[in-house]
């Protein structure tokens, strides 16, 4: 063998084999497990086909996970986006502190999701609810977190606080990207400030649209340290006349039946997780392929 | 007058903005206000009044003392242990993943095409389709070979590894692309070896990626709840700080005054330095988004 072919083997070895025991083997063995009964207790599993995959879509609890994942990542796109959009406006502004402002509004997204779960909690549970009973405010004098028509407002609202400030990184590059001569030429000829904004600002960032979107589609999708904090699942509500929890989403959902011991519908779940995932990715090539072609 | 008019009305909207900035950043810092002030309070305190101020602030080190001299939850350990992981795992990706993508660029063959497409293919499996069978692969390695990964601090080094190694080896490989490949070949041609030729030339031009790789992988594990709860256990000799809070929080219920310092100490490391280093962490993390 040639030295250096043992030089590149030598160099990509520590990185491969790290990659092949900790994910190529497992991902390979979880998806035997979703087609077997594995369940944490006996040592064996048996093969039962698809059996587990045909139970979950029948299964109450499973359908309203995942319907209330995709409600929870389609209202999370909508406001982080929006409101990501909106702080990369003023801190990208003349504003005198925005240098500050921006520091400020990215420090949420350095606290992880299990210590801000807590945070969030206490404010919702005990702060508000005390500004409500000293106020008589009747709605915040219970916790938001409590009713089940809420709560996933709530969760979104929170995961807006954390994200917002990364994915104002994002459209501030891209607005410092925009030659400053085009929006002085607009000014010039007498567009305002509005029309400037969103007849030559947002088509010029595109790109950094797209990006955001399928980030924070992603991490919606896949959310699971803050839903454990904060709410734990709960409230409890009915769906389909079986008793379930209200803001459950699809990773919690997963979790919860894995800790139940119900290791092999854990892992059809989480197999089901992936194929969406995986639908979304091919989603987002065959758009940016489209978009190449275009430009 | 109509002109002084149009002057009062446009500066009437800029303070207008100006109040609603301020608004919007005060929802911003509103929480961490709520957790300094709540951690100086007793138990009691709080359930009195959540949102006053503390009546002395001595009891915020009251309340740190508690937690660090805490005999279920062992505080100050798991703040070490999660030093130590975070250390560890972000010494070998970045020495391992710029390795690996050196390799992956300069070799324009088949085989190296393939290796880099697995690496950025396996970033769209999520954690929970790997993450019970890992546990359950670990141990059979265990077991059989006698090498402990589970609770163990290269275990879940060797993890981290493994999860962060697609990512960076993606982003590094982005940056060797424009490096021009004259400099190595003219010290080659000066006798160098090929591994010299890496340690001594390539990796010293990396340093601008590399901060964008240890402060993507570095937020990312020194928050990491899942990957060290199954690794690692919640009761295991090694703990993180995720970990340690989630433990107080289970031991303590609805005992804010201790649960809320928890996360102030939680935090308080990760802000410090994002004061210190801020401008490479937000170059950092613009450039990890685009990429």
């Amino acid at each position: 063998m040639k030295r250096s072919t043992l030089v590149n083997i030598l160099f990509l070895a520590p990185c491969v084999f790290a990659f092949i025991m900790n994910i190529i083997i497992p991902f390979g063995f979880g998806l035997y497990y979703s087609m077997t009964d594995w369940n944490g207790v006996k040592t064996s599993a048996n093969f039962v086909g698809m059996r587990n995959f045909a139970g979950l879509f029948s299964s109450p609890d499973f359908i309203y996970s995942f319907l209330i994942t995709i409600f929870y990542t389609a209202i999370n796109i909508v406001l982080v986006n929006a409101v990501s959009f909106a702080l990369s406006l003023i801190v990208t502004s003349k504003f005198r502190f925005r240098n500050f402002l921006r520091a400020g509004f990215f420090i949420p997204y350095l606290i992880g999701g299990i210590v801000l779960g807590y945070i969030w909690q206490f404010i919702l549970n005990n702060a508000i609810v005390a500004i409500g009973n000293s106020l008589s405010i009747g709605f915040l004098k219970s916790s938001l977190l409590g009713k089940p028509n809420t709560v996933i407002w709530i969760m979104s609202l929170v995961n807006t606080w954390q994200y917002s400030g990364y994915i104002m990184l994002i459209y501030v590059a891209a607005i410092q990207g925009i030659p400053a001569s085009l929006m002085e030429a607009a000014e010039v000829d007498g567009a305002g400030y509005f029309s400037r904004t969103f007849k030559i600002l947002v088509p010029m960032m595109a790109n950094a649209f797209t990006i955001s979107l399928f980030l924070t589609l992603t991490t919606s999708f896949k959310q699971f340290d803050m839903n454990f904090t904060l709410t734990n699942g709960g409230p409890a509500t009915r769906f389909m006349d079986t008793p379930i929890k209200a803001s459950q989403l699809l990773a919690m959902n997963i979790f919860n039946t894995a800790t139940a011991n119900r290791m092999a519908e854990a892992q059809a779940k989480a197999v089901v997780l992936f194929v969406a995932l995986v639908l979304v990715a091919l989603f987002q090539v065959a758009y940016n392929k489209k978009k190449e072609v275009e430009l | 007058m109509s002109a002084s008019n149009s002057f009062s009305a446009s500066k009437l909207l800029k303070s207008l903005m100006i109040v609603l900035v301020m608004l919007i950043f005060a929802f911003f810092m509103v929480p961490f206000v709520m957790v300094v002030i709540n951690s100086a309070k007793t138990s009691k305190e709080i359930i009195f009044n959540a949102i006053a101020l503390p009546q002395s602030w001595g009891q915020l080190f009251t309340n740190i003392k508690l937690i660090f001299t805490n005999s279920t939850v062992d505080y100050i350990g798991a703040f070490w242990d999660s030093l130590v992981i975070t250390f560890f795992s972000l010494l070998v990706i970045v020495v391992f993943s710029s390795m690996a993508a050196w390799v992956l660029v300069r070799n324009k063959t088949r085989w190296s095409a393939l290796l880099f497409m697995a690496f950025v293919a396996a970033m769209v499996i999520p954690f929970q389709v790997l993450m019970y069978p890992l546990v359950r692969w670990m141990r059979v390695i265990g077991d059989s070979i006698g090498f402990k990964l589970l609770g163990t601090v290269p275990g879940i080094v060797f993890a981290y590894l493994g999860f962060g190694c697609p990512l960076s080896i993606f982003i590094f490989h982005g940056f060797i692309k424009n490096i021009p490949y004259e400099l190595e070949e003219s010290a080659t041609i000066d006798g160098c070896s090929k591994s010299r030729t890496f340690f001594s030339i390539v990796f010293p031009l990396l340093k601008p990626i590399m901060v964008t790789v240890l402060i993507l992988n570095g937020i990312w594990i020194w928050n990491d709840y899942l990957l060290p709860l199954l690794v690692l256990g919640s009761s295991g000799p090694v703990q993180t700080i995720p970990i340690a809070v989630t433990a107080f929080a289970g031991a303590y219920l609805k005992q804010w005054d201790l649960i809320l310092t928890s996360t102030l100490i939680a935090m308080l490391p990760i802000i410090v330095l994002y004061l210190f280093a801020q401008r490479y962490i937000i170059k950092g993390m613009v450039e990890g988004a685009i990429k």
